[in-house]
């Protein structure tokens, strides 16, 4: 019973400060660029356009043009719901567990690829292989890298080891964590589109890969894609924020506790974001045929957290 | 003569039935006749395998041999443990529904009395194979077993030339598989003294005989499996085969492989040195790993579902070989749970391959084309089939909810509970383990959005993908069937994977809330209908706010899509398969030697202008390559050498023998 | 440019988009002409993302709408963002003569916007061919093909202009 309350602050939560930390991801970026910017609330306003306007169907599609960006939505909002990012009390039957977290941001992944492939257009296929390919090659450094977390804490449940973390504040600067985290936010770069892996407000299509797959989305169904992928972001972000600096997270369901909880995850979300978004300022996008190396580099970063572990502990 | 005798004797009696069928009935009627007496021995055998599977064990069928001077044959018994009766119960089902498919499927030359006898007798072949309880009896079965699949194989051969070349090669690595079998069994059978599993298995066998046999039945099981570097016969066969072969091929016949290693390891020569494992899982992971790189890059259907079949059985093996590890080093948890997710993965991998494969025939049915470039567009034409084929893909991707999902899942749970702090071995091998596997999942996901992707959505990209139409009723009930089956599995692995725990022997599996799983050695549960329904409770109000806001905005019908505003573009201009997997190969190029050709063919007095210009890409299979090619060079050079010596002259010949006469006498007399 | 120096530049540099004039200001001046009758659609109150369409311009005025965009006149203000396809996009914003190649793609492209949409063109070209009319090359402008709800004057319009044309869009 509690758990169902913690899993509907974590959705609420996630759902109220998605457009926010956009806002402030883009604000940020545009003082750094001496602009104005459109302010906190534009990404709420451009959402809420979208979600009003229609959608437009060309001859020979399929359900999959209205059903992905729904599907997309979808996972992410579960994705929040596992995620540990207000309180670490996790549902009983659904702990979210690595592999099941996982599998469900990469739903996500694949809703999106299909829906490029069903465009029809050459620019769709194009962004959904890259995307594919990113989403392959950051496969092994997700799970490796979560895998050195966990073992010191013995569970690979999300929620444990943000638990076990914030009980050991010593285990946060031994170089298995760091490395770890170093290796995540590589992950969490390429796995939402964000430079230098992809640049989210290029107009250059053959430079695009998260862009080319929703060129033939208008309307209600770009608004669910833009959102679900700010949300992704927010769930992202948020676990590895909540998983470098786990202080402030509720261990339970009470009131002050979910209250401290909301509060510090919205601070240290927002923070991670503004970092994000004032590194992004200095960063060109790499070559598609760059980032594989990028991704190795982090796989690397990956397995030697996991060999700390062994020399280690 | 209790449950499981009864249904091996009604196996038998149902094999000869089919035969008779297949022979005897009227042309007209052949397909359904013929197609329902395997499906009946196929749902016979699955009941049998079950059945054993719950712990029912008879005393076997018995076949008395008595042949002078060979006293150490036991007889000829039939007799599934627990192990057995899973696998038999997976291959009864598959075979099951391949018939049913092939009743609508099969025209030409397979749908003949010749292809129906031998798709039972394939079956039967693959049915016995698992229930034999000692060499002998194996030996045959697998012989069957290969006969029947070889003859299928050679269904078309008069209509393409493909077919002929696939059929040596898959001959010869039969046989080959074949003969490392019989040598390795030699071993054992002569250091214990019988031929049945239980003789072999109370005879402890030592050292140097027992790594010899255990390298040469392991051997001939890979090559039936289909494990990396003997695979070359896979992604020749399958593709060649009937559409319903292919399907019992590469969802049952290779579990053979694999039923055998289990065998091997678990049950003839357990409690075997470290270096086993080890060898188990070098294997398995490089078959993972160069199986699904093979298959991203293809753009044959059939091919690619060839070469996958590759990388699941690599990560079966993979997870015996860790488990063994595991459990030699003394942690039975994991070593259990890796077990078990081998398991897990041969059943999930059994259901949603024989769903792709048949889908694939559909598709082919419907278009006469098996290459993804060439296809587009059939989500629309067959819903049906795009349905079931998007279930198997998902399932192959080990994506929620569906038996892959759960598979994957536990083998994971395996290598992350395991305590690397062991031993340095364990430690080195973990992490790298949990790195394939991780990749080949990421591939994995790549390889099946391609081959869904292009084949099904967008728009047609030739007349013939846009002329598909939906198919018959059995070939539609077939894939549905398979497809809730890949599903079904997915929701409830408690039960599903408390049977299994048991053929190998795995503790602290249990069941929780009815149907998840729940380890209980590392406290962790995975609960697939659990998921769905916090996925259902979050779909259910975002769906009801969309309905509310398309009320309002409702979707408008357009003429074109958005093309940059011209209106040249044309379906040909989408991406298609080769194009799909292009960045992998370029990443990956060191493995994947891909050569590409561009034809260009210019206007006739405009050597400017361009009138046509054609790009081909080519993937070879290195090993093919770089190993076989060259060993076939070789043993050609010798027999040209060798045929120096046959230079027709009689004198020469009648020398040979005079001095081989010589030899021998020499050799007794000394 | 090093990281530090750029972090430098960025420090003394600070902001410098120009402040925009205040609302009833550019409601009634004089740099943009709005067709009659043409209220700024509901839904586009306060967002309205941008797609451009050459139809054979010089690119005089797509320098300035650059400039429009860029951190002086910060067009992202007043709730205006480029995009990439029509599908994503609430205003077209056209240039220059249309040309005999551009006439099917400029008609396409508008007819790709979902409703509600806003057909905003900018520069003299767009409304009488400015300097190319009478050319073999030119079909037409831009109102001959697409109704335009908002016209920017100039050879080429200030940036300043092209911000208002956008604020009577979004209301900002």
């Amino acid at each position: 019973m509690t758990a169902i309350l913690v899993v509907l602050v974590h959705l609420a939560f996630a759902l109220a400060i998605t457009p926010v930390l956009i806002g402030v991801m883009r604000t940020v970026r545009a003082r750094l660029e001496g602009r104005s910017g459109g302010g906190i609330g534009q990404p709420w306003r451009d959402v809420l356009k979208l979600l009003a306007k229609e959608p437009l169907r060309a001859p020979g599609s399929t359900p999959v043009l209205s059903a992905a960006p729904v599907l997309l939505m979808a996972s992410s909002l579960v994705l929040s719901a596992l995620v540990p990012l207000v309180s670490t009390l996790a549902l009983p039957s659904v702990p979210g567990d690595l592999f099941v977290v996982v599998s469900v941001l990469l739903l996500g992944t694949v809703a999106l690829a299909l829906l490029g492939l069903e465009s029809g257009t050459a620019f769709g296929g194009m962004g959904s292989s890259r995307h594919m390919v990113i989403a392959a090659l950051v496969e092994p450094t997700v799970l490796l890298s979560i895998y050195a977390i966990s073992g010191p804490v013995g569970s690979s449940v999300l929620s444990v080891i943000v638990a076990a973390r914030s009980a050991d504040p010593a285990s946060l600067l031994n170089p298995v964590s760091l490395l770890a985290i170093v290796a995540l936010v590589v992950v969490v770069i390429a796995e939402t589109g964000r430079l230098p892996v992809d640049n989210p407000s290029t107009h250059l299509e053959l430079t695009m890969v998260h862009e080319a797959m929703i060129l033939e989305s208008g309307g209600r169904d770009l608004g669910w894609l833009e959102f679900g992928s700010w949300l992704r972001l927010t769930a992202l972000l948020g676990l590895v924020a909540n998983l470098a600096v786990p202080f402030g997270v509720a261990p339970d369901a009470s009131l002050v506790g979910l209250l401290v909880g909301v509060a510090t995850g919205a601070v240290k979300l927002l923070l991670a974001g503004a970092l994000l978004a004032a590194v992004e300022v200095f960063l060109a996008k790499l070559r598609l045929f760059r980032v594989p190396e990028l991704l190795a580099g982090s796989f690397v970063l990956a397995f030697l957290s996991v060999s700390a572990a062994y020399l280690v502990f | 003569m209790n449950l499981v005798d009864a249904g091996l004797f009604a196996q038998l009696c149902l094999a000869a039935a089919a035969i008779l069928l297949a022979v005897f009935a009227p042309v007209g009627h052949r397909n359904l006749a013929a197609g329902i007496g395997v499906a009946a021995l196929g749902v016979v055998g699955a009941a049998t395998g079950v059945t054993a599977l719950l712990g029912v064990q008879g005393a076997g069928l018995r076949v008395p041999l008595a042949l002078p001077g060979f006293d150490a044959i036991d007889p000829l018994t039939l007799a599934p443990d627990r192990l057995g009766g899973f696998f038999l119960a997976i291959v009864g089902v598959v075979v099951a529904v391949a018939a049913v498919f092939g009743i609508g499927y099969a025209h030409g030359p397979v749908a003949s009395r010749t292809g129906w006898t031998a798709f039972a007798a394939f079956a039967l072949g693959m049915q016995l194979v698992p229930s034999a309880g000692d060499a002998l009896t194996f030996l045959l079965a697998w012989e069957l077993m290969a006969g029947g699949s070889t003859v299928l194989l050679l269904a078309d051969h008069a209509a393409r030339e493909p077919v002929r070349r696939a059929t040596l090669w898959y001959a010869v690595m039969t046989h080959l598989s074949f003969l490392l079998l019989v040598a390795g069994f030699g071993v054992v059978i002569a250091a214990s003294g019988g031929t049945t599993w239980s003789r072999i298995a109370a005879t402890s066998i030592n050292e140097p005989l027992a790594s010899g046999a255990f390298l040469l039945l392991i051997a001939g099981f890979a090559t039936k499996a289909g494990l990396v570097p003997v695979h070359i016969w896979l992604p020749r066969a399958h593709p060649e085969a009937p559409s319903h072969v292919s399907a019992a091929m590469s969802a049952a016949m290779v579990k053979m492989g694999v039923y055998g290693v289990l065998l091997v390891v678990l049950r003839l020569l357990p409690m075997g040195p470290r270096w086993w494992a080890i060898v188990l899982v070098v294997v398995g992971a490089a078959s993972a790993l160069y199986g699904i790189l093979q298959a991203a890059v293809q753009s044959d259907l059939k091919r690619l579902l060839a070469y996958s079949t590759t990388e699941n059985i690599g990560l079966i093996v993979t997870a015996i070989g860790v488990g063994l590890l595991l459990r030699d080093s003394g942690q039975t948890g994991a070593g259990d749970v890796a077990m078990l997710a081998a398991l897990l993965l041969a059943v999930s991998h059994a259901a949603f391959k024989t769903v792709l494969f048949l889908g694939a025939g559909a598709v082919l049915h419907a278009t006469g084309e098996r290459d993804l470039d060439l296809l587009g567009g059939l989500a629309a034409r067959m819903p049906w089939t795009a349905s079931a084929f998007g279930v198997g893909a998902l399932s192959a991707a080990a994506l929620p909810v569906t038996s892959g999902f759960v598979a994957e899942w536990a083998l994971l749970q395996a290598l992350v509970h395991a305590n690397s702090q062991v031993d340095r071995l364990i430690a080195v091998v973990l992490p790298i383990t949990m790195g394939v596997v991780a990749l080949t999942i990421g591939l994995g996901l790549l390889t099946f959005v391609k081959a869904f992707g292009i084949g099904f959505l967008a728009r047609p990209r030739t007349p013939a993908a846009a002329d598909a139409h939906e198919v018959g009723p059995t070939m539609r009930a077939a894939l549905v069937f398979g497809a809730v089956v890949v599903v079904g599995l997915g929701l409830v692995p408690g039960p599903l994977a408390e049977a299994l725990a048991t053929a190998v022997n795995a503790g602290g599996v249990g069941t929780v809330g009815a149907t998840g799983l729940a380890l209980g050695g590392f406290g962790v549960l995975l609960h697939p209908l659990a998921l769905t329904l916090l996925t259902g409770a979050v779909l259910v109000p975002l769906v009801a706010v969309n309905f509310a806001i398309a009320r309002r905005a409702p979707r408008r019908d357009v003429d074109l899509t958005w093309g940059c505003g011209g209106e040249r573009t044309s379906p040909r201009m989408e991406y298609n398969a080769t194009s799909y997997s292009e960045p992998l190969v370029r990443v990956f190029r060191g493995s994947l030697r891909a050569s590409r050709s561009v034809d260009v063919v210019r206007a006739d007095g405009a050597p400017l202008l361009v009138e046509e210009m054609a790009f081909t890409q080519e993937t070879v299979d290195v090993i093919e390559d770089r190993l076989y090619l060259p060993a076939a060079r070789g043993v050609r050079r010798f027999g040209d050498f060798a045929r120096k010596l046959q230079n027709g002259s009689i004198h020469r010949y009648i020398g040979f023998s005079f001095a081989a006469l010589v030899l021998v006498l020499l050799w007794v007399a000394r | 440019m090093s990281t530090t120096r750029l972090l430098k530049l960025i420090a003394r540099t600070g902001r410098i988009a120009e402040p925009l004039p205040a609302q009833a200001e550019t409601d009634a001046s004089p740099e943009i002409q709005v067709r009659e009758g043409f209220k700024p659609p509901r839904a586009l109150r306060g967002s309205a993302q941008v797609r451009h369409v050459d139809a054979g311009s010089c690119n005089g005025c797509e320098i300035e709408i650059a400039a429009a965009f860029g951190p002086v006149y910060d067009a992202e203000r007043v709730g205006a963002r480029l995009v990439a396809s029509p599908r994503h996009a609430d205003v077209v914003a056209v240039t220059g003569v249309v040309t005999q190649n551009m006439a099917e793609p400029l008609v396409n492209t508008v007819g790709a916007v979902p409703n509600p949409r806003v057909v905003v063109s900018i520069g003299d070209c767009t409304r009488g061919c400015g300097l190319f009319a009478g050319s073999y090359a030119v079909a037409g402008s831009v109102d001959d093909f697409v109704e335009v709800d908002v016209h920017v004057p100039g050879c080429p319009p200030p940036p300043a202009a092209i911000v208002a044309a956008l604020r009577a869009v979004t209301g900002r």
